[in-house]
């Protein structure tokens, strides 16, 4: 597996035991089935109690709550892994994880944290994560969605989310609405709304071209009469969400390396056997150049997230940082998908083939969790001190 | 129901090798190691029995230098519950200076099995195992494809051409495993979190002097490129002569 730099020098032993353990699985369970499953539109629903039993969700939160409370490295490393298989199978993971066991473990009471967090961890119950909605995805401020606290405590929800990975397998949702009226975005709080509440619809998105082996739905609330408890009581304001969106990305940083990892082993397996001219055609420079591009490229990015990693196990990290390193290793990774998919000529449009499925996938990378574009903002104001947004 | 496994760190079968300097070992510059294949069937079913008899101890054991380490707390990390390594710089290829120190550690162990793969990758020697069987003077069983533990018996199948052999062995006993009896599973993510708790004793390995040792390696020669004879019906006569009278293989 390409290492160009010994990344693996870097790494502990306990990090290098996690991350090949998932490789493993990742070539035992993910590789034989996914190209069919990405053809069926299907996710591999078969796969999560393993994955449970592996220990991969929420895995870098902490053992009092059935997690495997691994460091941010070897939690990045489990995405990468994950990832070489499938950003649909990486994406359920990083929903289950991040998007919906984190907001429960940093704004949630410690009974909501008992209560959910170890059937989580064990696979027994499925979250997913309802922010964007159909006409506020980069402007999640502007939600409509709003939930109106009644006399006895309870809460009255209203509204729909859009693009949410999981919503139609998960048996809970952390969705984030505007509360009793208010329509500035300070108002923002989460709750976890169990998805058989009466009132909740989720209804499968038709038509991906991308992220084929993953569920993606359309969450609709109507009245949904939601307990007192279901309100995450740390959550407060935008900032909330967005906090569970870096932990994501965080994820997402790794998960790309994987993509472009086995998009590059890939081609570079078929550069050496695929004959044309009566040579193999990594013999020519066109191709080696192609070659250089991605083994630089990838060990750059793979270089950003292990510091970065480092950084985050410190406490040291900033927002801006996981932007950099969302925008840069996704934006590689589509980059590395296309030439290894150009490489491989004609079958390269196979689903034999991972390239194109990856390609297609990492589409999708680029555009949720802060699109390339908006990260771009973040970036140029952390360096200017100007907004650019509005 | 107390288990000894004893494992071996070898390459890892992908790994494409070189020989190193000194012409009798391979170079282990860049090269992964990890518990043999062969180590990892023997671990998992030492767990197996355990988890069946309900309860119990597996114990692993190992001999080498301090990576070995890494090597027995994957073993942990799967649920053996503690360790031992035997410290040596280098693993002597004399498979019976091995077993005498294996043996030596094991036998105040009272163990009711002690479970070893059938050969390891690197030498596929295949002596350890039945050395430690009788330096221990227990009963042996090479390479089971199926083992069974019940009222205080073994009962083990072994693979033969065409046919298998069923056997039935009293305990305490020495059994070798052979590949694909069970797959053997992944660390879990809290297994391996857990294992940096377990305890993990290193101690000096007895070793005698080694009265077998590697002069030399050499790598199989490079197979001479292919030939086309011809193309179409027209080449088979040709082919058909070049295999009888320059292949020898009709």
């Amino acid at each position: 597996m390409l290492d160009f730099f010994n990344i693996d020098s870097q790494l502990s032993e306990d990090e290098r035991a996690v991350r090949d353990s998932v490789r493993r699985f990742v070539d035992d369970r993910v590789l034989p089935i996914i190209g069919n499953c990405y053809v069926e539109g299907r996710f591999p629903k078969e796969l999560v109690p393993e994955m449970a039993q592996l220990g991969v969700f929420g895995a870098n939160l902490p053992e009092e709550y059935g997690c495997a409370g691994l460091n941010n490295v070897a939690y990045g490393l489990i995405m990468q892994e994950l990832e070489r298989g499938d950003s649909g199978v990486r994406s359920f993971a990083s929903v289950q994880g991040a998007l919906a066991m984190y907001p429960i473990f940093a704004f949630g009471s410690e009974n909501q944290k008992r209560a959910w967090l170890p059937k989580m961890a064990h696979g027994e119950v499925i979250g997913c994560f309802g922010l964007t909605e159909p006409d506020f995805g980069s402007n999640p401020g502007g939600m409509i969605t709003m939930a109106q606290e009644q006399a006895d405590g309870t809460w009255l929800l209203n509204g729909g989310k859009m693009w949410i990975t999981n919503g139609s397998t998960a048996q809970i949702a952390v969705v984030w609405a505007k509360t009793n009226g208010d329509k500035s975005e300070r108002s923002i709080r989460g709750f976890i709304v169990p998805t058989n509440s009466k009132g909740f619809k989720a209804r499968d998105q038709k038509g991906k071209l991308s992220l084929r082996a993953s569920d993606t739905s359309e969450l609709v609330f109507e009245d949904v009469l939601m307990p007192n408890d279901a309100l995450l009581p740390k959550s407060g304001g935008l900032k909330s969400p967005l906090m569970c969106l870096t932990q994501a990305r965080y994820g997402i940083s790794w998960g790309a390396i994987g993509a472009a990892i086995a998009c590059f082993e890939e081609a570079l397996s078929y550069s050496k056997n695929r004959i044309m001219f009566d040579r193999p055609i990594g013999s020519f420079q066109l191709q080696q150049e192609r070659i250089a591009d991605m083994l630089t490229e990838i060990t750059k990015a793979q270089l950003v997230s292990l510091h970065l990693g480092r950084l985050k196990d410190a406490g040291t990290y900033t927002p801006q940082q996981v932007s950099l390193a969302k925008r840069n290793n996704v934006d590689m990774a589509t980059d590395v998908a296309r030439e290894a998919r150009r490489l491989l000529g004609a079958v390269g449009i196979l689903a034999e083939y991972s390239a194109m499925r990856h390609m297609a996938n990492l589409e999708s990378v680029y555009t949720y969790e802060g699109t390339h574009d908006v990260h771009t903002l973040v970036l140029g104001q952390a360096m200017t001190g100007m907004s650019a947004f509005t | 129901m107390k288990i000894a496994v004893c494992i071996k760190r070898t390459p890892d079968s992908e790994t494409r090798f070189r020989i190193g300097a000194t012409k009798s070992a391979i170079d282990e510059a860049g090269v992964k190691f990890d518990m043999d294949d062969f180590a990892g069937y023997a671990v998992e079913v030492a767990l197996q029995l355990k988890e069946k008899a309900g309860s119990g101890e597996v114990v692993a054991f190992a001999l080498g230098p301090d990576s070995v380490q890494e090597t027995l707390r994957k073993a942990m990390s799967m649920g053996v519950d503690r360790a031992v390594q035997l410290k040596t710089d280098a693993v002597p290829y004399d498979g019976l200076a091995v077993a005498k120190a294996l043996a030596a550690e094991l036998k105040p162990g009272n163990f009711d099995l002690v479970l070893f793969g059938k050969h390891a990758f690197d030498s596929s020697a295949g002596v350890v195992g039945t050395a430690t069987a009788e330096l221990l003077n227990l009963p042996c069983v090479t390479a089971a494809s199926k083992l069974e533990i019940a009222n205080g018996k073994g009962a083990a199948r072994r693979e033969l051409e065409g046919a298998a052999e069923l056997l039935e062995f009293g305990l305490p006993a020495v059994v070798t495993i052979d590949e694909g009896i069970a797959r053997p599973r992944y660390p879990s993510l809290k297994g391996i979190m857990a294992a940096k708790k377990k305890p993990l004793a290193s101690k000096p390995a007895q070793l005698a002097a080694p009265r077998v040792v590697v002069t030399g390696m050499a790598l199989p020669p490079d197979r001479p490129p292919g030939r086309i004879v011809g193309e179409g019906a027209a080449a088979v006569t040709e082919l058909v002569k070049l295999l009888q009278t320059e292949a020898k293989v009709l």
